[in-house]
Order: C-alpha cells, then sequence, then structure tokens
C-alpha cells in the first residue's frame, strides 16, 4: 500500500506504517475525549434553548457556568470541606490500613484474630452505620470523618497484607541464609513486594474516600458546622436551584478525577523504574 | 588468591553429611542414609531423576531445613561468610539496582554499601557485568541476570556455594558460556561448589565428583570421578575423554532410574 511513500533509507513500509499509526493515536488520545466533551455539551446547549426547557428541570451549560461563578463564594469554602474531608479520610486510612497490614503480618495470632472484624466493617454498607456515628461522635466533621475512613480503609488493608506476603520465596530463604533481621526482611524485602499492592489498593482508597465523604455529607453534614459539597448539593436540590446542584455536582466529579490522576502520578513514579504493570508495551 | 588445587583424595575435608535422613509428613522419605564428605576445591555434582532429594539436600546443607536424623558438620565451624547460593531463577531483587542486589548479603550484616563498594565491584567485573551496575534486573538479559545472582552469591567470597540448577532455564549457548565461566571464576576465588544438576553434559563438563542419586526414597547410588584436569576448555567437550565420562555418567544414571522404577 505505501509503494508510493518515499519512505526514508532504513525504514521500511510496515515500520513507517507503524510509526504513523502511534503518532495519529497519540493525538487521537486527547482530541477524541475533548470533541466528545464539546459536543455534547454543544448539543445539551441546543436542546435546552431550542426545546425551551426550564432550568428547574435541566439548565442549560450556560446557567451552570454562571451558577459556577455567582455561587463560587458557596462552592469553593464547600470544595475545601469535601476536600479536606476526603484527603484526611484518605491519610487516615493509609496510616491505619498499612498500620494493621503491618501487624498482621508480624503475627498470625492477631491476623486471625481481627481480619474478620475488618472484613465485617467493610461488608456493613456505610449508609447504615453513619446515622450510629452521628448519635455517638460529637463533632459532625468527626463522624464524617470515620466514615469515609471506614470505606477507604479496607482497599489499603486489603491489598497491603496480600503484598506483605507475596515475597519470592527463594528471596525469603536467601534473606534467611544470611541471617536477615525481622526488620530487615519487611524493610528490604516484604515492603517493597509490597509496594505495587499498596499502590493499586491506594488507587482504589482514593476514589472510596470520596464516596465515603459524600454519604457523610448526605447523612450527617447538614446536622453539622461546615457544608460540603456534598450537602451543598443536596440542599440545592431541596430548593429546586439546579444550576447550583449542577454546579456542585460538576466540582465532585472533578474532585474525582483530581484524585485519580494523582494517584496515578504517585504510582507511576514509585514503580516505573522496575514495575512490569508501570513499563510502556513496546508497538 | 588463586589456590592451586590439591588432587582428589589430598584435600582438606570442608563438610561432612554422616547417616543424613530426611522424611516429610512423616512419610515422604526426601533422602535416606545420605553420606558425603564434601573437600576444600571440589567441584562436586548431584546428578539425578527429579525427586531424587537434591533440593532437599542442599536445603539441608544451608540450614533451610534440618535432617531428621543425622548430622552435617562443617569442619572449623560455620562461619557467617561461608556460604552462598544460586537457585534456579536468578531470584534477584526487581526494584533494586545490579550492584544493590549484590550488596544484598553484605547489607544484611550492617556493611554500608561504600564499605564494601570494591568488593561489589570485582564480583561484577569477575563475571563481566562491570557496566551494569545501575541497570534494574528487567533490562538484563536471562544470562546476565544469572551472572548477577552468581556475583551475589560470590562476593563474600564464601567457603561453600550452592547452586541448584542455575543453567536449566537458559539456552544451550548461554549454557555453554556460563558452564566455562563458572569453571574461570571457580579457578580465581578458590572455593568449592556443589551444583546439582539433570545434565550428564554439563556434571562432567564442570565437575571433578558427580554424585549420583536415585528417587524413591532419595539416595546415593554411585560416586564417579572425572579425573581430566582443570582449566578445562570448549575443546574438552568435543574430546574423546569427555565422551567415555559422559557414558560412564549415563549409565550410572540409568542404573538410577532403573532403581526407581
Ligand atoms: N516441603 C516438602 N514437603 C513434602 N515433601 C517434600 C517437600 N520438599 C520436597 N519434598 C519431597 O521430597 C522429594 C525430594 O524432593 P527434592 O525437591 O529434593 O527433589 P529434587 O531432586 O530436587 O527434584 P527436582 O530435580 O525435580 O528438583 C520429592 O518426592 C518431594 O515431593
Ligand atoms: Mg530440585
Amino acid at each position: 500500500m505505501s509503494i508510493a511513500d518515499p519512505a526514508p533509507p532504513m525504514i521500511d513500509a510496515e515500520e513507517a506504517a507503524r510509526a504513523r499509526r502511534a503518532r495519529i493515536n497519540r493525538i487521537a488520545k486527547w482530541t477524541l475525549p475533548s470533541l466528545v466533551l464539546v459536543l455534547s455539551v454543544l448539543s445539551w446547549h441546543l436542546y435546552v434553548t431550542i426545546a425551551e426547557v426550564p432550568h428547574y428541570v435541566l439548565p442549560g451549560p450556560v446557567h451552570v457556568a454562571q451558577s459556577l461563578a455567582e455561587d463560587w463564594s458557596v462552592l469553593w469554602p464547600a470544595l475545601l470541606i469535601t476536600g479536606r474531608l476526603t484527603l484526611l479520610a484518605l491519610i487516615m486510612a493509609v496510616l491505619g490500613g498499612v498500620a494493621l497490614a503491618v501487624a498482621f503480618t508480624q503475627s498470625k495470632w492477631a491476623e486471625m484474630s481481627f481480619f474478620p472484624y475488618a472484613v465485617i466493617l467493610q461488608v456493613t454498607p456505610v449508609i447504615a452505620i453513619a446515622p450510629l456515628l452521628q448519635i455517638y461522635v460529637d463533632s459532625a466533621f468527626l463522624a464524617a470523618l470515620l466514615c469515609a475512613w471506614i470505606v477507604a480503609f479496607f482497599p489499603i488493608l486489603s491489598n497491603t497484607t496480600i503484598g506483605l506476603k507475596s515475597a519470592d520465596r527463594n528471596l525469603e530463604d536467601l534473606f534467611t541464609i544470611y541471617g536477615a533481621t525481622r526488620w530487615q526482611r519487611l524493610r528490604h524485602l516484604a515492603a517493597p513486594s509490597a509496594l505495587p499492592f499498596f499502590l493499586g489498593g491506594l488507587k482504589i482508597a482514593g476514589g472510596l474516600a470520596l464516596i465515603g465523604a459524600v454519604v457523610a455529607e448526605f447523612v450527617i453534614g447538614r446536622a453539622g458546622t461546615g457544608l460540603g459539597l456534598a450537602s451543598t448539593l443536596l440542599e440545592a436540590s431541596y430548593r429546586f436551584n439546579f444550576g447550583r446542584l449542577y454546579a456542585a455536582l460538576i466540582l465532585i466529579s472533578l474532585m474525582g478525577v483530581v484524585i485519580f490522576a494523582v494517584m496515578s502520578i504517585i504510582s507511576h513514579l514509585a514503580l516505573h523504574k522496575w514495575h512490569e504493570s508501570a513499563l510502556k508495551r513496546e508497538s | 588468591m588463586t589456590k592451586a588445587r590439591q588432587p582428589l583424595g589430598q584435600r582438606p575435608a570442608l563438610l561432612t553429611m554422616s547417616h543424613v535422613e530426611k522424611t516429610f509428613n512423616g512419610n515422604v522419605v526426601a533422602l535416606r542414609n545420605m553420606n558425603l564428605t564434601v573437600n576444600e576445591g571440589d567441584f562436586v555434582s548431584l546428578l539425578g531423576p527429579s525427586g531424587c532429594g537434591k533440593s532437599t539436600a542442599l536445603r539441608l546443607i544451608s540450614n533451610l531445613a534440618h535432617p531428621t536424623s543425622g548430622n552435617i558438620r562443617w569442619a572449623g565451624g560455620q562461619g557467617a561468610d561461608d556460604l552462598g547460593i544460586v537457585f534456579q531463577e536468578p531470584t534477584l531483587m526487581p526494584w533494586a539496582t545490579v550492584a544493590q542486589n549484590v550488596w544484598l548479603p553484605f547489607r544484611l550484616r550492617g556493611k554500608s554499601y561504600n564499605d564494601v563498594k570494591d568488593d561489589i565491584l570485582e564480583a561484577l567485573r569477575l563475571v563481566g557485568l562491570e557496566k551494569f551496575l545501575t541497570a534494574y534486573p528487567r533490562e538484563l538479559s536471562g544470562g546476565m541476570k544469572m551472572r548477577v545472582s552468581i556475583a551475589r552469591a560470590m562476593v563474600t567470597k564464601p567457603r561453600l556455594i550452592l547452586m541448584d540448577e542455575p543453567f536449566a532455564a537458559l539456552d544451550e549457548i548461554t549454557r555453554f558460556k556460563l558452564n566455562n565461566d563458572l569453571l574461570e571464576l571457580k579457578e580465581k576465588i578458590g572455593c568449592t561448589v556443589i551444583f546439582v544438576t539433570h545434565s550428564v553434559f554439563e556434571s562432567v563438563f564442570l565437575s571433578d565428583r558427580i554424585i549420583v542419586m536415585a528417587a524413591r526414597p532419595g539416595r546415593v547410588i554411585h560416586e564417579l570421578e572425572v579425573a581430566t584436569p582443570y582449566p578445562r576448555h570448549e575443546d574438552f567437550r568435543t574430546s574423546a575423554e569427555y565422551a567415555g565420562y559422559t557414558r560412564q555418567a549415563s549409565e550410572a544414571l540409568h542404573d538410577a532410574m532403573g532403581e526407581a522404577a
């Protein structure tokens, strides 16, 4: 097909075609989703204006953008609250999950005794626990934090526990032969082996922490001290303020995207030198 | 410190296994009444069919498992740096560079990298990988990974190196090359080697003593000497002497398989 192609000397037709495909792929990866976004916003706008849909049924994108700008003084503090809630829950989940996973792998008895309860905590829907937390914990923020933490904590715990046990058996033997201490084994063998598993758990936990924060705000937030994005959204729906509702929804979704992106970058930075999952596939 | 190798029979004993038995789960006899004296400078091959207890013998020697009965003694006791081991897989830490991997035996003894940098460099120079200090294992070929693994086993200048089918997963060209290099290395650092293999050809080329083992129960049934002096080179592989020894070893192995059946 490329007889007519004036290919440079060392590159045959197949290679040239491959390079061209790669170039096109690289561009399309960004342009296509952007195009989809522009088209859907445009058709949303056209539909709302042509069909004259009232804004309390479906606000147009212009209306939503206006709300976003006008309500920024409400939305920004709300975003900070939800962001802080999510981030704190995630940090606590990492600390708690990793500490417990290490304890589990250091002591079989600890694992046997407590692992079933970690699972129970996980499988109980958090929305059913939230009202209880609200009753027993005075601070609403703390109750919401606990709620988000419970959801985010399990993937870290279970992934890290599996990871810490996943070290190569022969390397384990090698460490025994060279008389490694418990600490050396954890530091130089178990921890690096667990890292890819932990980072996988972290990616899931990041998303779950946000979900936990949103659920907590729905159930607890309104009664509490601050109004997060999710409680702002709920309140806007009660008042048929659909512009603000959509603005809050977009911000929550953006937060999710940012969390995912940050986790992916962390994972890449930590693993790109040695782990298969982080290596680029050729062709 | 190149040590001239004493003739067989005049070498001082390094390690003695006497009446060693190992039974798993009370009924799987992995090793029955194994008696073996390994001398300083020996290159001993354990040759035998699958399941005859070769790996078990190495695990017992390296103290990863303990004999059900009998005992294993080091002449003069076992020092901290006396043992190196190479497995069938390179068994490198994928998250660590080549230099860090070779540093491991020292690191676990609390020695800093700078203190042992020269030893690490020397070990890597011996296996021809001094240019790959900062490479990660995934960047190396299978043969190169195995060289790193060998460098790690040698870096402490151990008196005894155990190798459990180290080249079984490599292609034949790489295997021959590594066989030649291993003999050269051994002469240079003057250590003792116990080498497990399924291959008659490999065992004859490498060793001066071949221990032939049989399975079910695992036991020693023959011992062969390969008297051809070292250094042995590529031309040994095509010599009549070599063909003679491989025939002997094959027959012994055949015996071992026959007895097991
Ligand atoms: N941990 C264990 N528990 C139970 N049985 C075992 C264990 N390790 C080895 N065995 C048994 O002991 C016997 C000898 O095993 P070993 O691994 O030493 O053989 P091998 O000669 O190294 O075989 P191969 O050439 O396949 O590596 C086998 O029958 C094996 O099933
Ligand atoms: Mg084996």
